[in-house]
């Protein structure tokens, strides 16, 4: 292993080596998938809800090294939460858990966001409770 | 574990031999060349040395030659002060699509004050339209600007042809020759170039050097006014460390260029082979033939350019990529959009180019490594259809 030097935070890179949760469910609960190949980023975004609480969460992402940390980060995230706790999590909160993203890569965040709203109004979709 | 720098293109380690010249100028020889006792004539004389070598270099004459701080000040001083000399605003200035960023930009600039811009098309190997300016050329513009070769896909321009129609109708032409002096042979009597701009570190000389070539005769308002150096092209303290560098750096050039063309044609050759053998679903960027001979640029379908930058320097390897994500604007490279790949492609582009320490066993990394991290990315992709639920 040589010694790297990005511009990325520790954790960012972590995340970014050894993503947490990467895959996809079978037979999710909810599948949010948000952006663009044209863009540069895809996340598609598992999740299996028990009793109103995320039980499970994984994904697959085509991105940046921020886009793949902070889909890794929100899968932690979100596990063990209630649907209305998940969806106060912002992207913010994700590079903050990240120990912070360039501010170029703050956008990227934004994926991780939109991926678990998407999700979230496809399990409710599916479950009729909208 | 050795590193394994293989982005070249972007800039080279500095030569020895170029680091030993350049110490005397720090340390005795430190004396301002425009100052008329010993501590200044001493330099002046290596500063003129420097300039005769640089214009034997190129086919030039000396005062055809004026130092600047390198190619985006060379760029930049060949279409501003092309442009600014021009006696009205207005007239048509002639840019290919795949000028580096230190042409395009000018020449925005340049468009927004007043100047036309018209873009000359490539086709989809990079190379520009030769009918398209033809066509363009009977109306008499006051610059044509293509590139000797491109910095991210190494395509190789018919500059000379382009010089040849421009020197017919007595338009001021401009090659921007930076990835090529010191690799490719460059003569301004064969490419029948008015400006050409060069850049040191390019060529294992220092950084913030370069030159930008004044056929005899071409009007040129200065960019930087206040001193008489440079025949009052070009004011500011004559950089004489960096300077006497590049002539090192240009005379090592001059005896190893030919031999380096050849081996490094050879590892080119190698990798884009073995690259596109090992990974499916890849893409060549850049005509294959009309192509620098370090220069490897291949789009990797369904993962991201900086994702693959980042696992390679995890593995200490240094490559570089047109993708979206690793610049400040969050678009993809516009030379690889402008010769039609797609940009989901665009984004997933590595540029690999060699130089002079690099070794068959640096391609035998890269070329196991590579395949490894896209395949890695593939399986974590949602637009990869070998994944499951595809």
């Amino acid at each position: 292993m040589a010694e790297t030097k990005t511009p990325y935070s520790e954790k960012v890179m972590d995340h970014f080596r050894n993503p947490r949760n990467v895959g996809v469910i079978e037979n999710p609960s909810g599948v949010g998938k948000v952006g663009n190949p044209v863009c540069g980023d895809v996340m598609e975004l598992f999740i299996k809800v028990e009793a109103g609480i995320i039980t499970e969460a994984r994904f697959r992402t085509f991105g940046c090294g921020a886009a793949i940390a902070t889909s890794s980060m929100m899968t932690e995230m979100v596990k063990g939460k209630t649907l209305e706790e998940a969806l106060e999590i912002s992207n913010k909160a994700v590079a903050e858990a990240l120990g912070g993203l360039p501010p170029v890569k703050m956008h990227c965040s934004v994926l991780a966001e939109e991926a678990l709203q998407a999700a979230i109004e496809d399990y409710r979709k599916r479950s009729g409770t909208v | 574990m050795e590193r394994v720098y293989l982005d070249y293109a972007a800039t080279t380690p500095v030569h020895p031999e170029v680091i030993e010249a350049m110490i005397p100028f720090f340390r005795e020889k430190f004396g301002n060349a425009s100052s008329l006792y010993s501590f200044g004539q001493e330099t002046r004389g290596a500063l003129e040395e420097v300039r005769q070598r640089t214009a034997d270099f190129i086919g030039a004459a000396p005062e055809e030659i004026i130092f600047t701080s390198g190619g985006s000040e060379s760029n930049n001083m060949a279409l501003k002060g092309i442009a600014w000399t021009a006696r009205e605003r207005g007239g048509r200035i002639l840019v290919s699509a795949v000028e580096h960023h230190a042409v395009s930009e000018p020449a925005a600039f340049l468009k927004k004050q007043g100047f036309e811009m018209v873009r000359i098309p490539v086709d989809g190997q990079g190379v520009v339209d030769l009918d398209f300016i033809r066509r363009e050329i009977d109306k008499k513009p006051l610059l044509v600007s293509v590139m000797h070769a491109n910095n991210e896909i190494g395509v190789v321009q018919p500059v000379a042809e382009i010089g040849r129609l421009c020197r017919e109708r007595e338009v001021v032409f401009h090659t921007d020759a930076v990835q090529t002096v010191g690799h490719l042979p460059v003569s301004v009597r064969e490419l029948n170039a008015d400006l050409l701009s060069c850049s040191a570190h390019k060529l294992y000389g220092p950084k913030g050097i370069g030159f930008l070539y004044v056929r005899r005769g071409i009007r040129l308002s200065p960019l930087i006014h206040g001193g008489d150096q440079e025949r009052r092209r070009r004011a500011g303290t004559e950089n004489l460390p960096a300077i006497v560098g590049l002539g090192k750096a240009l005379e090592i050039a001059g005896r190893e260029m030919e031999a380096e063309g050849v081996r490094l044609t050879g590892y080119r050759d190698r990798l884009i082979d073995g690259l596109l053998k090992k990974v499916p679903d890849c893409r060549l960027n850049g005509d294959r033939d009309r192509r620098l001979p370090n220069n490897v640029n291949i789009s990797f379908a369904y993962v991201e350019g900086e994702s693959v930058l980042l696992n390679l320097d995890f593995e200490g390897i240094a490559v570089s990529t047109g993708s979206a994500c690793t610049s400040s604007s969050l678009e993809a490279s516009a030379v690889l959009l402008a010769i039609g790949v797609p940009a989901e492609l665009a984004h997933g582009s590595i540029r690999i180019t060699m130089g002079k320490w690099t070794t068959e066993a640096e391609l035998d990394r890269i070329l196991e490594a590579l395949p490894r991290v896209v395949a890695k990315l593939r399986a974590m992709s949602p637009l990869y259809p070998g994944g499951k639920n595809g």
